[in-house]
Formats: C-alpha cells, structure tokens, sequence
C-alpha cells in the first residue's frame, strides 16, 4: 500500500510536465517530446548520439523552460491535490465497501442473543441504570456569552470539541460555585436525561451501551429501563435541591414498578452511583424534608435487587492525589484529553492548574475519599493488603487463576520475609524512603500546628491572578507539609483540609468519612452520612439482594510517593508525584505509585469489603440480613484489536461489555436470584483482607466496645 | 546517479548553453532519473505510454478531487473557526437589527419560569428508534427510523418501510420488530437536522429560566391509536406520573400544557383518561385535571379532524401528512423502476391507526353538505351583490361541503342535478390486477374493477358519506380504526356508552373535565390557503396502481379561484381549516354548553401568516404554517406568558383574523392578498361559523 502510494507521488510529479507539453505545445511539440523522451533514454543508455539530438534537445529545452516558468510553481500544488484527491478517492471507496458489508462481523454471540435463545430469558424486573462520575453527559442550558451557540449542546461528553475551540469559556462553565456547590451565577450546565446521557462517553467508547443492547435482545425498551442521570459534579443531596433529581429517580421507579405488572425493580448503579444510590435509598425512606418521604418500606416494596458494578464504596485513593495534585490517571479523564500539554509553562496553558481549579468545585469529588480512615485503610506500619504479593503485572499473566496464587501465596510470603511489606497505609508519603523506613523513624504528624500557620500565612501578592488554593499557601508551610513526610488516609484529610480549605469545608458538609460507632445516634440522620456505608444502616428490607459485581487482576493506585516541583512558579501545584521513585522490578511501586489488586479505579478492598464483610449476614451496617454476593470478574485483555475493548475485560469502565457480567444481569433481571447464578464468585483476597479488618460488625454491640477497636 | 549528472553538466558546458541551463537540466535529469526508474517498473515502452495515458485521466480526476477537498475543507475551516455571532450579525447589517427573541425581551421584563411545561407533539413530528428488527435492520439498534436524516429510507427502503408498518390486524408491533418514540426534549425539538419543530419555543422557554426538571416532551408512538399507546408503553400512565412529578418538584404550581397538531386530540383524549377510573382510565379521580393543569395551550389542533385526512387515506395524496411524498417526490408514479412509491405509502400508513383519528369529525353537521358549508354560510357583502346579477354566481361559489367529487362538474353542479348511485351493495369483484403486483398488497386489489366503477359512480361525498366510502375502500383499517376513534357528534353525553375510550378524542361526543379553573387556549395560524375539499378522476392505467388520484388537471376558472390543482382550498394553517382549529374554541366550549359543563374559559387566538421576509431569516418568525408557526415570536410570547403564569384575559382575549379574513377572502375569490389584522374580540366576539347552533 504505502508503496503503491509512493509510486503514485512518482508518477504524479512526472506526469503534470509531460501532459502540459504535450497538450500545449500542439501535435509537433508532442512528436518532438515523445521523440525526446525516447531519445533521452537511448541517451542514458549509450552516451553517444548526443550531439546529434543536441539541436531537437536544445528546442525542447526551451519549451520546457517556457513550461516550467509557469509549472514549477504548479507542481507541489498539484501534487498535493493529487495526493489529497487520492487519499479521498480510497477512503471513500473503503467506507463504500465498510457500508455495503453486511454489518454484523463474525463475533461471538451476544450474551443477550444467546440467554434468549437458549433459556428463554424474557425481560420481567424493570431496570434502572445509575452511572457513575465522568460518564454521564452535561448540556448547557443558559451560559455567558462566549457559549453563544451551544444551547443544549453537550458540554461534557460527545466529541470535547468545545474544549478545543474555547477552552477558558469551556472551563468556566464546568466550574461550579466555589461557595455553594451549584451553579455560579448565569450558567446552568444540566445532566443529559435518557439513556443518551451515559450510553457513550465519547463516540465509540461505551459505557452502557453493550449492557442496553443485550437487554433490549430479552425485550427491555424505554418503558422498563431508565437511566437516573444525575449532575455528577454535584453532592448527592444538592442533586435533589437544585434539579429534584432523587425525587425524579423516586417517581421513576414507582412508576415502572406499577406500569410492569408490580414487579419490583433491579437498580444496576456503576462506580460512583453505587454510593449515590445507597444515598438515594437512605433518602427515598427518610421522612421530608430532607428525605423523599417514601415511609420505611419503601425499599423493600419497590426493589428487587441492587447490582453494583465496580462498587466505590469505600472511596479510592485515587481520589486523594487528584485533590491533592490533580494528578489521579483516570478519574480525571481530562488528563487523557490534553496529555502532552500538561507541564507546557512556555504557552501559558498550565493545564494541570486549571483543571485543578475547575475539579476542586466539584463536591462529588469528595464523596470518593477513603472512607472508614486507618481501620479499613491500615496506619503508618499495617495495611490490610500488606501481605498481598505483587504479582499482578510482574508475571504478565492475568490468566493466572485464584487456586494458583493462593497456593504460591507462601511463596509470595517466603519472598516478603526478606524485605518488608509494602505499607499502603502511607497514603502520601514524601520520598521514596520515607514509604518504606519503620514508622518509628517518621516525624510524628504536627498539622494542627500548620493549621495554625496558615492563617498567619503571608499571601504570595506577586502572582496576580490566584488560580488554585496553593497560590494562598506559604512556600514555607509547603516546605513543612513535606517534612510531615507520611500521611495515612485519616491524616490525610487533615493534609486535604490544609491545601483545599475551601473544598473541603463546602463539601465536609455533604459528606463523610467515619465509621460510625453507635448508628442509632439521632445524628446519623443527617444526609452527609446516607452514602458512607460505614454509617449507615442498610434498608429495612430482608428480600432485597446486594452483589458487587467488579473486575480484578488489574494493578490500581493505593497509595503515591511525593515530591515538591521543582519548579518556584508560583503558579504551579507544589506537589507532584515523584514518578522517578521505582522499586525492583517486581515491586508494587512503579513511577511513583504503589499498586494493588483492583480494577483499575477502585482496590478490591474499596469494591468488596461491604458485601464480602460489612455486610455479611446479619451486621450492625445491615440489621435486617440483606443476602449480600461478591461476583469478581478476572482481568482478561482483549484478544485482537478486533475485540475492541474486549469481552471479558475488568477494568473500571470496560467491564460494562464484560459478557459474564451482563449474563450475570440479565439473569437477575429476568427473576433470578443470588443463589441461582452461582453465589459468590471469588478470585481475590478480598477475603482475607477483609478478615484482618478489626471492624466491630455484631449487631447490638455497645458503644464502648467498639472504641476499643478504633 | 551522480556520474550522469556530472557528464552532462560537462556536455553542455562545452556547448553554447550556460552556467543558468545547468541548473535547468539538473532538474531535467532528476526527471530523467524518475523516468528511469519508472521504465525498470514498467520495462515495455508501449505498455508505459498507454499507461501513461490512462494514468492522466485518473491523475486528473484525482486532481480535481483533492482540489475540490482542499477547497471545501478550507472553507470548513473558515466556517468553524468563524465566531459563532457572526451569521447574525450579516443579518443583521443586512435587513437591520432584528427584535429580540421573545425569550429575551420577556426576560427583560422579569418574566420567570413558573408554571411547568409539557410538550405535546403531533403527527408525523415526533422521532422513532428501533429497539429489535429483522435481519434487515442489523445494526440499527436505538438509531432513528423517524426524524432525523432520514438515511435508511434511501439505503433500504423496503426494509425501512417493514419495520415503520405496524400489524394490520392489531394495529400494534409486528411479530420481531419493536419501533418506539425516542424520549425527551430530543424527540421532537427537530424534525430532521435544521427543521425545528420545538426547538425554537424550547430555547426561548430556556431563557427565562425553564430546563429539564419544569419542561416535559410527552413523546409517544404517533402511529398507534391513542388508547393502544397506553396499552403498549404505558405511554399515557407515564405521562401523568410525570405531571404529577412536576407539579410536586415545581412548588404545586399547576402544569401548562402545550399540544401541538394531532398531540391536541391525543392530549384530549388524555383528559378523559386520567379521570376515567383503572382499568380502561387512569383512575386519577374527577379533579385530577383541575388540581393538575393550569391551561392547555393547543397550537394548531385539528379538533375537527382534517380533510387532507381523508385524501390521505383515500389515495395517499395528501399533502404533508405523508412526508414521505415529499421525501421522494420524483419517482411518485414511476412505474419504470417498479418502485410504486405510493403504493407502499398507502399500505405503510393504513396500518397506522392515528391517521384516523384526523378524519372529519361532525359529519355533515359541521363540514357540510351538498349544498351548503359553514364556510359560505354567511355572505360577505360583496357576495349579496352578485347574487342579484345572476342565478350563475351561486353555483359559482365552491361546494366545500363536497369534500371528494368526481369531476370538476360535478362539484359545480347544483345538487339535484347529480344522479348517485349507491355504491354500497356494489360487488366487490374478484381480483382483476395480475400477479405482478402480488407482493404490493393494498386493499384495491381486493375491490375488482366493479367496486372501483360503484365509488366512482357515486360522484360525491360530504363529510358524512365520506366514512361509507372509507369502509368500503378499507374495510380492514377501518374496523380496526372504529374501535378506537369515532366521529359522530354525541345526541346525549350522559350515554353511558361515551365512558367508551373510542369518543375520548372526538370532542364532540365528550365532556371537558370538571375544572372550571382551568384555560383552553386555541393557537393557529391563518392566511393560508388550506386543502378542503377535492375533484377525483380514475387513474387512467388500472393494473397496480392506486385505482383514484386527484384530478391535477381541475382549475378554477381564473387564477382566483379556490379550486386549484384538483384542490379547493380555504383559509387555514396549511393544513388545518379555520374551522376544524377554531370552532371547539370559539362556539363549541365558549361558556357553559353541554361540551364544556363546568364554563372552562376558552380563547382563540389566531396568528396571521406573513412569510419570511428574505431568506436569512429562515422560515420566518411571523408565519402562520402549521408546523413553523412554532417559531412564530407572537405566539411564542403567548405562551411564555402563559407558563409564567398570566391569564386569557392578560393576553387580551381573543385575537380574531379569519372572520374577517375568511369574508374577505370569499368575496375576493380565494386571492390571498395583504391582509389587515382585526381584533375582533372587542367587538363583542361574534362568530358566525354556519349555522351549526
């Protein structure tokens, strides 16, 4: 091909000259130039005879001169035409062939396709889908005026192209208040409603799609299966101040719920929708205003089961260097859209700052810290995967299955006892060493005492235009964040506190990250704590089943080695991920970041904790003993480039095309139970990890037996 | 390489040619060089020139293609990078400043969102996606077979034409194919890329604060009749849960609702669903309506059904109901390429019940009879004077009362002149069409040359009539249709047999709810000359062919006259007469009648239709036609005040322009000229639409 094309650019600069002379030179220029072109290579070839043609040479070199005076100018023109106007001509060819094939390619069957077939599986429980962070789409509804054009256009979502033509104006409308949390003053960008807002994210890449498609294979449409789009900048309950999107949600269920024969419904909430949802259930039974009103039995009246995929119950550690640095590597999508840039200082850009500034008005950001601080997370010396071996991309071999490495696993262990476990309970740590030397040679933390620095903190005036947080932070208290050295995830938040004051005051409000010690404190009926799962009761509903459904075998961020930026622009994020800190070869850290088993996004301890433990059986977290599932799905990549995303991946996002998965759906959406496909399905050690949790869980235990565990 | 080059610079250096040929001839020789190489590829110098020849011509081609390319995505580039303001700011230097959008200048006057707004569109309007097909139809899943850019149509048609088709029998889906209306404000904002239906009044709604939580498209299957829309998707049970939603989340304040074209009478029969009770109803009690709605804003609404209707399903000739006509107007009658458009048409859209629901309503009470129409029933003053010239001139006066006649005679001809002859007991021959058109199945073919003969005999047809010929032209459409739609005009509404959901969208055989708060407000526009009544000829070659079609060749006598092409038009919007718009607002409902018991308030509110100035503006914001009088600013004002909560009475009543329009209009022999605009409502609101009451 690349040849043929080669070939073609040849021809193409020769032939512009030999047609001009022929056609405008008239039929005896053409006979002396073909004449020519015969003779020049006789010419070539014997080197004599040249005298002879030397008159007929001389003749046709000065037509050409003549030509070329008004050619050569033509030529690269022409030849870029030429070139252009192949390149067309082919691509339209192939995408008339692309369309004349028939569509379907020679895959394997769809799960849905199949289900239908086989077992007869017709849709019975209506559907409600609850996407998660980044996924759904927003549109503008009312804007400044260099957004002229873009009424109901997407904003997030679609082809981004707005990012690339106005980009300040882009930003400016994403951003939301940094006082209230909801719009500023003049804009209201609005979630996309219907399944439109989360199908895909961006042309091509799915996200509900493929789990839409195969249910509408079993007979689901418009009418037994709602997207419960949701403004996912939002915290959960200003979604129902400012859009009534939880009494939407409310009214949507109860409606299909009685237009499908009474048949309870099957919510199927992805990443953060999953804590939204658990949010929304603790809402619709809370008496108004603050909740829906729905009376104690709401939940279990209207729903059936609750199918959470790739489950951000416990937060993500991603989420803590993205508000810290705004360097998370997929959360913040917006890092992918604009990746070379980043760092550019010499345009101005200062992209990272500017997202910076923009994900830090977000509320929901919050809601995905680590919730349940050291006792779920681990401290400065224990982690409640310490122990786990790293295996997970040294071997290269995902396909490893469960059986095995827990067979090795005391080999994995032999290995570990010549050098320390990793401590993923530092969650930020400065340095290298400092992620690994004992905790007792660590500077005790002393944040109270920069709190107080900062307000005696002279404001660095030369910067002019302050566009994040950091420009009002001392060059002097960041010098002492870092001598702090390690942070666990509860001080952490005192860290998070210090740098993004403002964010975390707004947002403190709407969310939190305890475990609570006594549940039946008149406090916890408050929605800042509806979607932390460790202080919060589950529903009153025995019937209900949970699964948590998530992929593993995939290494995802835990915890980050820190360095202070090199550079003193005081413009620039002080901190940064010191991605030269690499371990051995088969360590969990690599450019920085320690790794663990998950999903890409969310660690199997974040994903599998309340199904596997928290909730399992009859708990304090779960009064009523809601059968829980954990359904984990190994990491397989795709095959071929011809798979796409693959058919049985488990990253955060792709798992939504994982064909177990949607089997594992659809099934219960056509009536099965827990049980009936196949209970738990377990490859991690979310088990272990869950039994090393000294997590009071007794029902009814006191309150003072529980201090003693935290 | 370089070894020819040096000899060469040698051989010339010792001939006359200087220092500035060498230059020249290097050139040369790198052409030479190419050349060269190209020979090795192609070794046979014959073969070389020939190609060389051919390689020209696709050389050019590619030439001209990348020039085109360049050139076109240059000027792309130029439209991108082009500030959005700047179209408007051309039109503007050009035809001066334009006024605001009314969105903006009632926002200046601190108009807020207040009431909730839900959208009612009507036929034809609204998008369709397809959830499961045939084989045909892979890769299709969730893209539009209605609305949008119409591609499938052209790609595969029949296939597009089998899943549009509903089942003949039911009237819902056939066996594996499931079509459903797209959800939300997408549904209906644009007809196809460009072509907005909603999407004006929608942004203008956008700027004085509305959006997705106070602003409902109450998207249905528009091909369904409109009890089997509840039946199918539970369509009607979602709407109220939604009103219901909105009413709570929106502070209690009442909904508006605003119906447009055939959504008027699906939102009718609406009304009388939700208060029947569960399970033929939706069991919201007697005042669900009045604790629920704060006014229905009708835009367009054929209450009285349409006449294009009947055509429509008589021969598949009318005008804009059937997009697809203007979709592929060309090819129509094209029997060469055996694509029988039409015929395909016409059994696609007979198996669409709703296209009943838009045939005259009233029978020959409201449109007509033989002699007389509402329309020519009061006599404009000019008239009167020609009647004392001659006898002639009566007869001169269009029979719209005759809505289909055979013949351009015989829809002059005084009445007692035409001999009809009862095509009912007509025998209905065996099929005379050969087997070529076997898989093109309408039920023509069922009917043999001798029923043809009978409905031709019959010369004319009113209103009433009209729906004897249908039974008898479609007998299975219009059992299937009569269960779900009926057009009589009720003798007692107390019958218990109008609890029936089949009179629900006939608002003659109805009551309006008991909601005396309530407002109904008729919008439409005027000044178009509007299809009303037809001349039919038999189509010369019977075969497969459609065996009527409409007498193109019927003219009145002078270009003013009503009869066009076949056609007598009337005032109207396009598509909908005055009468079939105004009438339920205007007398039926005006104050306490047997239609209306609890006194609603009723307004008309009529909008004369200017077209768009030049072409910059578009399809104009002051017209008048059925569907672009949605980006009408008069109208779009109205209701934006109405959903920021004014009354009738703040609008100013009632806006009156056909009375005196159609008088003019009469007497001036269907010329539509300038008009003057005439509020009538001040002049002590008479109306004289026949003698109806």
């Amino acid at each position: 091909m690349v040849s043929s094309i080669l070939r073609f650019r040849k021809l193409c600069y020769l032939e512009p000259a030999v047609r001009r002379s022929s056609s405008c030179s008239g039929g005896s220029a053409q006979k002396s130039s073909t004449e020519t072109t015969k003779d020049d290579h006789d010419h070539d070839r014997h080197h004599n005879n040249f005298v002879v043609i030397e008159e007929k040479q001389r003749k046709r070199k000065s037509q050409q001169q003549q030509q070329r005076r008004q050619g050569s100018s033509w030529r690269c023109v022409d030849s870029c035409c030429w070139a252009i106007g192949c390149i067309c001509t082919a691509w339209w060819v192939l995408l008339l062939v692309s369309q004349c094939l028939p569509a379907t390619m020679p895959a394997t069957e769809s799960p849905g396709e199949r289900l239908r077939r086989e077992e007869g599986l017709v849709a019975l429980h209506p559907v409600v889908l609850v996407p998660g962070i980044v996924t759904g789409g927003l549109e503008l509804w009312e804007g400044k005026p260099c957004s002229y054009g873009l009424f109901r256009k997407r904003l997030w979502g679609g082809s981004f192209t707005k990012i690339f033509k106005r980009p300040l104006c882009w930003l400016e409308h994403l951003s939301l208040h940094n006082e209230t949390g909801l719009d500023p003053p003049g804009i209201r960008v609005r979630a996309v409603p219907g399944l439109v807002a989360a199908d895909y994210f961006a042309p091509g890449y799915f996200v509900w799609a493929v789990l839409i498609e195969n249910l509408a294979k079993i007979g689901y449409e418009g009418k037994n299966m709602y997207m419960a789009a949701y403004d996912w900048r939002l915290s959960f309950q200003n979604t129902e101040i400012r859009d009534q999107a939880l009494s939407r949600l409310k009214s949507k269920i109860e409606l299909m719920y009685v237009t499908n024969g009474h048949k309870k419904v099957v919510v199927v909430p992805h990443s953060m929708g999953v804590i939204y949802f658990l949010h929304f259930m603790k809402w619709v039974e809370s008496p108004p205003p603050m909740g829906g009103g729905g009376g104690p039995d709401w939940c279990a009246k209207h729903i059936k089961a609750v199918m959470n995929i790739g489950p951000a119950f416990l937060g993500v550690p991603k989420a803590v260097s993205s508000i810290f640095s705004a360097e998370g590597k997929d959360v913040s999508f917006l890092r992918a859209v604009a990746p070379g840039v980043l760092d550019s200082k010499l345009l101005g850009l200062q992209t990272l700052e500017h997202i910076m500034r923009v994900s830090r008005t977000w509320d929901s950001l919050i809601s995905l810290l680590p919730k349940g601080g050291d006792t779920i997370w681990g401290n400065l010396d224990w982690s409640p995967e310490a122990v786990n071996s790293c295996d997970l991309d040294r071997k290269g071999n995902a396909q490893l299955s469960v059986g095995d490495r827990n067979l090795n696993h005391s080999d994995g262990t032999r290995g570990f006892q010549v050098k320390e476990p990793v401590k993923y309970g530092r969650m930020i740590s400065f340095g290298k060493a400092a992620s690994q030397i004992s905790s007792s040679r660590l500077p005790s933390p002393d944040l109270k005492e920069l709190l107080q620095l900062r307000s005696s903190a002279s404001l660095n005036l030369s910067c002019g235009e302050v566009l994040t947080e950091y420009d009002e932070i001392s060059r002097e208290s960041i010098r002492r964040i870092s001598m702090n050295k390690a942070y666990t995830a509860q001080n952490s938040f005192d860290l998070l506190r210090f740098v993004a004051p403002k964010l975390m005051q707004r947002a403190e409000a709407h969310f939190s990250h305890g475990i609570a010690e006594n549940l039946d404190d008149p406090k916890y009926g408050h929605y800042k704590y509806w979607s932390n799962p460790l202080e919060t009761k589950l529903p009153h509903a025995p019937e209900i089943e949970i699964y948590c459904l998530y992929g593993v075998g995939i290494p995802t961020e835990r915890s980050y080695v820190y360095k202070q930026s090199p550079s003193d622009n005081c413009k620039s994020i002080p901190f940064r991920i010191d991605s030269s800190a690499d371990g051995e070869p088969d360590s969990c850290l690599k450019s920085g970041v320690y790794f663990v088993d998950g999903d890409e996004s969310v660690p199997v301890l974040s994903a599998g904790f309340m199904c596997a433990k928290g909730w399992r059986g009859r708990t304090r977290f779960n009064p009523s003993g809601i059968a829980t599932y954990v359904r984990e799905y190994r990491h397989k990549g795709p095959a071929s480039l011809l798979e796409g995303r693959g058919i049985e991946s488990g990253a955060h996002v792709d798992i939504m095309g994982n064909y177990a998965l949607i089997e594992d759906v659809m099934r219960v959406a056509a009536g099965a139970t827990g049980l009936d496909i196949g209970g738990d399905r377990i490859h991690s050690d979310i088990i272990r990890m869950s039994e090393r949790i000294n997590l009071q869980l007794a029902v009814g235990q006191a309150a003072e037996e529980c201090k003693k565990c935290s | 390489m370089a070894s020819i080059r040096r000899r060469k610079a040698a051989d010339s250096s010792t001939k006359e040619e200087e220092e500035k040929e060498i230059e020249e001839k290097e050139e040369d020789k790198d052409d030479k060089n190419k050349k060269n190489k190209k020979k090795k590829e192609e070794p046979s110098t014959g073969k070389d020139k020939k190609a060389k020849e051919k390689w020209s011509c696709v050389d050019s081609c590619c030439w001209l293609i990348g020039c085109i390319c360049t050139i076109w995505w240059f000027l792309l580039f130029l439209f991108k990078a082009m500030p959005a303001s700047f179209p408007q700011y051309v039109t503007e230097a050009i035809t001066g400043p334009l006024p605001d959008p009314p969105g903006i200048k009632l926002r200046k006057e601190g108009l807020r969102a207040v009431h909730p707004v839900v959208f009612v569109p009507g036929i034809v309007t609204g998008g369709l996606e397809l959830w499961e097909g045939h084989q045909c139809a892979d890769g299709l899943f969730r893209k539009r077979l209605w609305g949008g850019t119409f591609g499938e149509v052209y790609k595969r048609p029949l296939c597009w034409v089998e899943h549009m088709s509903l089942d003949n029998e039911t009237g819902l889906d056939p066996p594996g194919v499931r079509v459903r209306s797209v959800s939300g404000l997408v549904a209906a904002d644009y007809f196809a890329p460009g072509y907005f239906v909603w999407a004006v009044l929608i942004a203008n709604l956008a700027r004085v604060g509305y959006e997705e939580k106070n602003m409902y498209m109450a998207a249905y299957d528009w091909r369904l009749s409109f009890q089997n829309t509840e039946v199918r998707d539970q369509t009607l049970s979602r709407i109220k849960s939604n009103i219901e939603l909105m009413v709570t989340t929106n502070g209690g304040k009442k909904a508006v609702i605003i119906p447009h074209s055939m959504g008027v009478l699906y939102f009718l029969h609406f009304l009388k669903w939700v208060e029947a009770p569960a399970p033929m109803g939706g069991g919201g009690g007697s005042d669900w309506c009045s604790k629920h709605i704060k006014a229905v804003v009708n835009i367009g609404g054929p209450f009285l059904g349409v006449p294009k209707a009947v055509a429509g399903l008589f021969s598949a000739e009318a005008k804009d109901i059937a997009v697809a006509r203007a979709i592929a107007p060309g090819f129509l009658d094209n029997d060469i390429f055996r694509l029988q458009t039409l015929q395909h048409v016409m059994k696609m859209t007979r198996t669409w019940d709703s296209t009943m629901s838009m045939i005259p309503k009233g029978g020959d009470t409201i449109w007509g009879g033989l002699d007389w129409s509402p329309e020519e029933g009061y006599s404009p003053g000019r008239k009167k004077q020609r009647n004392n010239d001659t006898q002639f001139s009566q007869s001169k006066n269009a029979n719209y009362g005759r809505i289909i006649s055979f013949g351009k005679d015989i829809a002059e001809a005084p009445s007692s002149e035409i001999e009809m002859i009862d095509f009912r007991g007509a025998f209905k021959g065996q099929n005379v069409a050969n087997t070529t058109c076997r898989d093109l199945w309408t039920e023509y073919h069922d009917m043999g040359i001798g029923g043809i003969r009978a409905v031709a005999d019959h010369k004319v047809y009113t209103a009433g009539s009209i729906m004897d010929l249908l039974y008898f032209v479609a007998p299975k459409m219009m059992t299937r249709g009569s269960a779900h739609f009926s057009y009589g005009i009720a003798d007692n509404l107390d019958d218990p047999k109008y609890s029936h959901y089949k009179y629900w969208s006939n608002p003659l055989e109805t009551k309006l709810p008991n909601a005396p708060d309530m407002e109904i407000f008729s919008l439409y526009g005027v000044g178009i000359p509007t299809e009303r009544a037809y001349i039919y000829e038999l189509s010369p070659s019977a075969e497969c062919l459609i065996p009527f079609q409409i007498n193109t060749s019927a003219n009145g006598e002078d270009e003013d006259s009503c009869l066009k092409d076949g056609v007598y038009s009337i005032d109207g919007d396009e598509t909908v007469p005055v009468l079939s718009s105004g009438y339920m607002c205007a007398r039926g409902w005006r104050g306490k009648t047997r239609f209306n018991p609890s006194g609603i308030k009723t307004y008309v509110r009529e909008y004369d239709h200017s077209p768009p100035s030049n072409l910059l503006e578009g399809r104009g914001t002051q017209s008048g036609a059925h569907v672009d009088i949605m980006g009408n600013f008069a109208l779009i004002e109205d209701v934006l005040r109405i959903a920021a909560g004014a009354k009738g009475e703040d609008l100013g009543g009632d806006q009156l322009i056909s009375y005196y329009n159609l008088a003019y209009y009469l007497s001036a022999e269907c010329r539509l000229g300038p008009k003057r605009s005439v509020d009538l409502a001040r002049k002590g609101n008479h109306i004289v639409f026949g003698r109806v009451f």
